[in-house]
């Protein structure tokens, strides 16, 4: 059962159209709103005439931001509904709910705003300025979580600091040094769903939401702390999402149809996203500007890192810090260095506000690590792989935050390089020019990542038998397209030693019947759901050999379950079947014992500590999964555009759980890291306005510009988790940019430091800035 | 206002004839999703760029949120939930040629449209065809992979 490429078990729903996602719900009767979104980044709300609006036939009410409380994970300071100032293009100002949409749309143009414009922040390094504009006034006052640094009067909503090793020496004993700087606007997750959320509050006080989302649980713990609710009476229901990729981890729509249902006396409100909305107005992926120094010994030996990271956390900082401190976290990239300093900043800006990204902070930071490496190497006149090879972390290192690696919480980084030099034919040529203007050339990187969840999150599973024997498995993972609910019915399977198609998998999360797991993100819904699932079994397994001892009149350490039986090691003809005790057993007289068997687990993460706020030390995340990563291109030097070829993955996963389902969440993600790289940015004006908020000028990758891709696997096996299985469900993305922007360097022979890597970018690169835009 | 005025239209869905009471200005996504409640196809842009809401008028696929309702009266409509069993279906699914399945029912009307008119379909058509649909969760490989599989068998069959 293990390994197999078992298809998910809602993959018939999925080609049928019978898959019901957030929005599939919405039923007659549901109101509609509509949001009135800010056309300036910055700007004081002078005046909000809803009086015309108001009139429009329909009309249930109309929402502002007055009175309402500051909303935040780490800092709370974003008010659901902007009041008095809006910090970017697309804030909401006003909620318009009606009886259709087509009337709260009508009203919402309605809606009059007079605004006073303020000058604008438009990135974090014109944001540290002396001088700049202030985009919190009231930054020190803002209540916060511990661990958070915001840094009152400036526009720094949180800075990590990595202190390891000694600096001096560090420097003393590098022969070479790099240095470069690397920039990227933000970008847009763009899921083919777009967010969704309904509300509805029941006259006894139950509030029932439905919400397209990685995190229901976090929906019912902040709507009960930001509006004293009775958490036990919010009730969030989730069903499929269509695509996540961390961009439904934040809680902001649910909070609007929340205020939208009280508005109108309780009735359901349906707020749902347009794709223009959906792209400026909810969380956006996080940009950087960041300075890499590095030096090393003539013989490639790194020594010293010196680090900036200036995160674009946009106007609120949301889980931007999180992601800005995981950054910082594994900020050197897979690399055995001494002596780091590092500094990551969460910076606002009057940007969209940033949430995770697939790969939180990693293919980011990747960006800037693999192409100073590239750098490095050029520098050093040294083979790109072999400097790799010669730095990679491995057991026996520390990492930035000072944890000790071994053989079970790092992978084997050198396998993957030295698995990824074959596939490539690294060796064989690194760029060849075809023909008078035709290059190619390869690109490598290498990754890695732990994931920086909360020290305290944990998962819960529950499993009830069927009358028949069969098991329903209730876990609060969302199935986001990850397939992690077939994967936990594996693992399930494999462990009761049955049939996976008498597994029923409960799709749906509804937090009042579902046991919490803390959020759908990270890659570690197989780590700790599984976890949870394995305990459940036990405790199953355990409760159908304390009936079977007494029907089989045998102890229950003589006792095995399996194949839908309970049976005697020794003996298995001596068994009783599952189904006759799965609901209590019936003796012929009719006298009967036990009752329904319901296997119950959960599973916490351990040991996971806070980072220190001077030295960064501290153990955020349970382990690291590493790869390497290539790219192949076909550049064309006339015109200045190129063809991706080919990607490669290798990736350290501990254990291959379901062979497709995991050769495709890398496949994917690669795709999404080589989308996002050669076309994938915000367009701003002068104003911080948007300008491509559309699926049509903000342009992902089609069908046919996909490459070839090939992935393999290494197998270290991480001892804590379910058969040795490390998350990968981002990993495929984190070095794609990097290796991208490598390759095109070589082939165009001029350095790549920005993104996206549009034709346009490298014509700039190569004839001098001074030719400004086409 | 002539906009908000219903009007009853005649739409023959899936081999079914539903009389539906609707605004001219209503586009076919909505109608099919809102009063006939079929929710396969799927809202992704109202703008043609996403291919998410695509259907079939008359065999041919159309984004059902650039088309008016009252413009398909008269016309064979089929949506994802009247496709049954087709060997595009099974490919999809034996291909994992998704993962949240949110594009996939655009992706597999057009790709069954494209399997029945053109067969013997080249890289170009194929092309030409699937790049109006947007998946963002596969690597469009294993979309490829299944829409191949499909078109080969047909071939072996003839
Ligand atoms: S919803 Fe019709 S093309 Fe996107
Ligand atoms: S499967 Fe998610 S968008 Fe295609």
């Amino acid at each position: 059962m293990i390994g197999k490429s078992v298809i998910r078990k809602e993959a018939w729903d999925k080609v049928t159209g019978a898959a019901k996602y957030t929005n599939d719900y919405v039923t007659p009767g549901t109101l509609h709103a509509r949001l009135v979104t800010s056309p300036y980044a910055h700007a004081n709300i002078q005046a909000i005439d809803i009086e015309k609006a108001l009139s429009v036939p329909g009309v249930r009410a109309i929402v502002t931001g007055e009175g309402l409380p500051l909303t935040g994970e780490d800092l709370l300071d974003r008010p659901p509904i902007a009041f008095e100032k809006v910090r970017y293009h697309g804030e909401v100002v006003a909620v318009v709910v009606a009886d259709t949409l087509v009337q709260a749309e009508k009203a919402a143009n309605l809606v009059r705003i007079t605004y006073e414009p303020l000058p604008v922040v438009g990135s974090p390094r014109e944001a540290l300025k002396e001088g700049a504009p202030l985009i919190h006034e009231q930054l020190g006052s803002y209540q916060k979580g511990r661990g958070i640094y915001p840094e009152p009067n400036t526009n720094i909503a949180h800075r990590t600091k990595i202190r390891k090793g000694n600096m001096e020496k560090g420097w003393a004993e590098s022969d070479v040094v790099v240095e470069a700087s690397f920039s990227f606007s933000p970008s847009d997750h763009a899921a083919m769903e777009t967010r969704c959320a309904t509300a509805e509050i029941l006259p006894d006080g139950y509030i029932i939401i439905y919400a397209s989302s990685q995190s229901p649980f976090m929906i019912k713990k902040l709507i009960s702390s930001y509006f004293g609710e009775d958490v036990g009476k919010v009730i969030v229901h989730t069903p499929l999402v269509g695509g996540a990729y961390g961009g439904k981890t934040p809680v902001q729509l649910e909070l609007l149809a929340y205020l939208a249902s009280k508005a109108v006396g309780g009735r359901k409100v349906s707020v749902w996203n347009t794709r223009e909305d959906d792209i400026i107005t909810s969380p956006v992926h996080i940009g950087l500007e960041a300075t890499v120094k590095l030096g090393c010994t003539n013989d490639g030996y790194l020594k010293a890192a010196e680090i900036l990271y200036l995160f674009d956390g946009g106007a609120y900082s949301d889980k931007a810090i999180d992601v800005s401190r995981a950054g910082a976290v594994d900020c050197t990239g897979p690399y055995h260095i001494e002596n780091v300093w590092c500094d990551s900043l969460c910076v606002y800006t009057n940007h969209p506000y940033a949430c995770p990204f697939r790969g939180f902070g990693h293919g980011e930071l990747s960006f800037a690590i693999e192409r100073t490496m590239d750098l490095l190497a050029e520098k050093l006149q040294m083979d790109r792989l072999e400097l790799r090879m010669k730095n990679a972390i491995c057991p026996g290192h520390t990492t930035p935050t000072q944890v000790l690696l071994n053989n079970s919480n790092v992978g084997n980084l050198p396998k993957c390089i030295e698995r990824l030099r074959e596939l490539i034919h690294w060796d064989d040529w690194q760029r060849i020019e075809i023909d008078a203007r035709t290059v190619r050339a390869k690109g490598v990187s290498c990754i890695w990542k732990t994931s920086t969840v909360d020290t305290d999150a944990s998962s819960g599973a529950i499993l009830t038998f069927n009358p028949n024997g069969s098991i329903n498995l209730i876990s609060g993972v969302v199935e986001i397209g990850t397939g992690t609910k077939t994967i936990l019915a594996q693992i399930l399977a494999e462990k009761m030693k049955m049939d996976i198609k008498d597994i029923h998998v409960k799709m749906e999360v509804d937090t009042q019947t579902t046991p919490e797991h803390w959020k759908t993100v990270a890659s570690r819904g197989t780590f700790m759901a599984g976890r949870a699932v394995l305990k459940a079994a036990d405790d199953a397994i355990r409760q159908l050999k304390e009936i079977a001892s007494i029907v089989l009149r045998a102890s229950v350490e003589d006792l095995e379950v399996g194949y839908g039986k309970v049976f005697l090691r020794d003996d298995p003809a001596i068994y009783v079947n599952i189904k006759d005790i799965a609901y209590g057993y019936k003796y012929p007289n009719g006298n009967a014992i036990g009752g329904q068997i319901i296997g119950r687990g959960n599973y916490i993460l351990r040991h996971l500590t806070y980072l220190d706020k001077e030295t960064g030390a501290g153990k955020p995340g349970p382990e690291w999964t590493v790869g390497a990563q290539a790219v192949e291109i076909e550049f064309d030097k006339r015109d200045y555009t190129y063809k991706i070829i080919r990607a490669v993955s290798v990736i350290d996963i501990g254990k291959v759980l379901n062979e497709k389902a995991a050769i495709g969440q890398v496949m994917g993600a690669m795709s999404m890291g080589l989308s996002w790289a050669s076309r994938e940015t915000f367009l701003f004006d002068r104003y911080e306005r948007v300008l491509n908020p559309q699926l049509r000028t903000y342009r992902l990758l089609r069908f046919g510009e996909h490459p070839e891709y090939i992935v393999e696997f290494v197998e270290t096996p991480q001892i804590d988790a379910p058969y040795g299985a490390r998350g990968a469900g981002e990993h495929g993305l984190i070095g794609m940019p990097s290796a991208l922007a490598n390759a095109l360097s070589v082939a165009a022979e001029v350095p790549l430091n920005e993104l996206p890597l549009v034709p346009e970018l490298i014509w700039r690169k190569k004839k001098g800035e001074h030719h400004g835009s086409i | 206002m002539a906009t908000t005025q219903q009007c009853e239209m005649l739409l023959t869905v899936n081999g079914e004839a539903h009389s539906v009471i609707a605004r001219p200005a209503d586009t076919l996504l909505f109608v099919l999703r809102n009063k006939l409640r079929l929710t396969g196809a799927k809202p992704g842009c109202l703008n043609g760029d996403c291919g998410a809401c695509t259907v079939l008028i008359d065999g041919g696929p159309i984004k059902s949120c650039m088309m008016l309702a009252i413009e398909t009266v008269g016309k064979t409509i089929t949506t994802i939930e009247g496709l049954k069993h087709s060997p595009i279906q099974q490919a999809f699914v034996e291909h994992f040629a998704f993962q949240c399945g949110y594009c996939t029912p655009g992706f597999i009307m057009n790709a069954h449209a494209l399997t029945e008119k053109y067969p013997d379909a080249s890289d170009d058509v194929i092309q030409e065809w699937l790049e109006s649909n947007i998946c963002r969760c596969t690597s469009y490989r294993e979309i490829e992979q299944a829409v191949k599989s499909v078109l080969l068998k047909k071939h072996r069959n003839d």
